[in-house]
């Protein structure tokens, strides 16, 4: 396994600067997931990382040795790609084979024998194997493409989005699966996901990128409790922060043009008068959607609530975020 | 609802679409059954007026066509020993000998050899002109791509005269080599056109994938992209084999004996013992073939659908 260091990387296609002077490390063995809406620069970093692009400007290193001249071979990693990209003239028995078949490795037979079928079992695909890769379902075709990185030990995993079109239950478990073989291999990973549970639950690092630009990176906990600006604080979190004009509470910083408080940071009781909209019942918990002055706000209440809409409370911050007029965090 | 489908058609739609496709087959395919049936026909029968449908088959147009002949007097058919096989007898009968084999295996192993040859190095130069042009920054790409096409832009026939001379000096006149690269040069840029077509609708992922994977460039392309092109090319390689098995004029003005293809060779039968249309017919029967195995083979590559699916677009 190795580390992964990003020295000022930037990345144009075109007019459109797809990556802009990006400097990260990604420590030995850790688990690093890339945040960011569309267009950030997510799926660029792992393709620059793994060698199907070159970078503008900037140095990749792994594990210390400059590699931006190599090729995505020599640079020995294993990329699961957001549209699969499985063969589709093999049969998944040497989709799952053709990484371990492959000139680099030139893997013993019954090695391969052992890798593809251990690593079909773990992603419940040991039925399908002599299935063309065509004849698969969604959700199948992502985990036989899980399993193509899988089959290796490669300096490093880059994984776009592995769990996306898998339903609820095999999400979660893959989730755990894929934690812990990064954890049992002291693998290093470089993750991109929309999901703020995989996110949260597995990253041992999150990189939020905007626009090109990495503008927080550290520990899920850090990024969710000490966000920089706004817009990381808009990317953990759900439901979502609310975001508020900073003199509806008394109490803000000079300075301060909003106020930011996550759902569960807000108390209930006492301050600003507010009206029940919605009150969603989720089991484990319960969801209000209060309303004043025209501001929406969200927050969390003890699942057998017996407020209704229409029920009037009062509410007030605890440990609030505040922010400037650029979305800055005021500290 | 009504019982009109879209998807199933009804039993006398079947019908009718099979009657249609019938008598439109029987219309296409009656000169090519004439030429069979002449093949097996006596000469007599062969210019009988009004046409004989029902007749006697005989091997005599084949015997004729695969050898040379002599003509004998009664007297010296009688000093002969018997005939050794069935096709000796059918020559005696007509009070002939047979000489020796004549030239049409030659000619038709020519053919073999310059057609498919040719269609061979269009279809390696291709693919690799045509990859190239898929997926690299070629340097005037449109222009090259327009250049390659622009050949095709006057009739190969056009140029005759200059191909003629630059042959002769060349020494490449009547020679396997000529010819192959003749019929390369004309089927190049239809093969690199239509292979771009085909390896632009492989997506490029598959590529990147392999490249990760632990494969060199030239890997993916082998293990991955020509699998997945095979379509495309055993279509391509039909049409330039077409192309170069019944290509006539060049034949004619560029070989004349050791590289002579089968077409310019196959109107010559005419002029050996009169006018012997069940030979001719043989010939041509013999000549069709290939062309016929070849595609019958390839088949199964013609089916569409294998590229589709494995990438979530």
């Amino acid at each position: 396994m190795a580390e992964v260091s990003l020295q000022n990387i930037s990345k144009s296609f075109g007019a459109q600067k797809a990556l802009d002077a990006v400097t990260m490390t990604v420590p030995d063995g850790s688990f690093v997931v890339l945040l960011g809406p569309t267009g950030a620069g997510k799926t660029t970093t792992l393709r620059l990382i793994s060698g199907l692009e070159m970078p503008d400007s900037g140095q990749i290193l792994i594990n210390g040795h400059d590699v931006v001249r190599q090729t995505p071979a020599q640079r020995n990693l294993a990329m699961v790609f957001q549209q699969y990209s499985l063969y589709p003239h093999l049969s998944v028995r040497d989709n799952l084979a053709f990484p371990l078949k492959s000139p680099m490795m030139r893997t013993p037979a019954d090695e391969i024998t052992r890798k593809v079928s251990e690593v079909a079992e773990m992603l419940q695909i040991s039925n399908k194997l002599d299935n063309k890769a065509t004849e698969l379902s969604g959700g199948e075709m992502q985990r036989v493409s899980i399993g193509r990185a899988l089959v290796r030990n490669p300096q490093i995993y880059l994984m776009d989005e592995p769990l996306s079109s898998l339903d609820a239950k095999l999400r979660s478990d893959l989730r755990i699966e894929l934690k812990r073989i990064q954890t049992s291999l002291g693998a290093t990973m470089l993750y991109v996901t929309h999901d703020q549970v995989e996110a949260m639950t597995m990253a041992t690092h999150v990189g939020v990128l905007d626009q090109g630009r990495l503008v927080q990176f550290g520990s899920p906990r850090e990024v969710y409790e000490d966000p920089v600006s706004i817009y990381v604080a808009g990317r953990l979190g759900s439901p979502k922060i609310n975001i508020l004009p900073a003199d509806l509470f008394p109490g803000a910083p000079h300075g301060a043009a909003h106020i930011g408080m996550r759902p569960e940071h807000i108390q209930i009781g006492k301050g600003v008068g507010t009206e029940v909209v919605r009150v969603e019942h989720l089991g484990d918990q319960t969801r209000l959607h209060l309303k004043t002055n025209n501001l929406d706000i969200t927050t969390l209440i003890d699942a057998h609530t017996t407020l209704n809409r229409g029920d009037a409370i009062a509410i007030s911050p605890c440990d609030p975020l505040y922010f400037d007029a650029h979305g800055d965090r005021l500290k | 609802m009504s019982g009109f489908s879209v998807t199933e058609p009804s039993k006398r739609q079947k019908w009718i679409s099979g009657l249609l496709v019938i008598t439109y087959a029987l219309v296409t395919l009656m000169p090519l059954l004439w030429i069979i049936a002449t093949g097996f026909k006596s000469p007599s029968d062969s210019i009988a007026y009004p046409p004989k449908i029902v007749f006697q088959p005989t091997l005599e147009g084949y015997v004729n066509l695969f050898t040379t002949q002599t003509r004998i007097t009664p007297n010296m058919k009688d000093t002969l020993p018997a005939p050794n096989n069935w096709y000796e007898q059918i020559v005696r009968d007509k009070n002939m000998v047979i000489a020796g084999p004549s030239r049409y295996g030659q000619r038709f192993l020519n053919s073999i050899i310059i057609g498919f040859g040719s269609t061979f190095l269009s279809i390696f130069l291709g693919t690799l002109a045509a990859y190239a042009f898929s997926r690299f920054k070629v340097p005037i790409k449109d222009d090259l791509l327009f250049f390659i096409l622009s050949t095709r832009m006057m009739p190969p026939i056009a140029v005759a005269i200059p191909i003629f001379l630059m042959y002769r000096q060349l020494g490449l006149s009547d020679t396997y080599l000529g010819m192959i690269l003749l019929y390369t040069a004309v089927n190049l840029s239809l093969s690199v056109w239509l292979l771009k077509g085909f390896i632009d609708e492989i997506p490029l992922e598959y590529e990147e994938a392999a490249l990760i994977d632990g494969y060199t460039r030239f890997q993916a392309f082998y293990k991955v992209v020509l699998p997945q092109a095979a379509t495309g090319i055993a279509s391509t390689a039909i049409f330039c084999l077409i192309f170069a098995w019944n290509e006539y004029a060049f034949a004619v003005l560029l070989t004349s004996g050791e590289a002579q293809t089968a077409p310019p060779f196959i109107p010559t039968i005419i002029g050996v013992g009169g006018q012997d249309w069940p030979a001719v017919a043989a010939g041509t029967t013999i000549f069709l073939l290939p062309v016929m195995i070849f595609t019958i083979f390839l088949r199964k590559h013609l089916l569409r659908g294998i590229t589709f699916g494995a990438v979530r677009k």
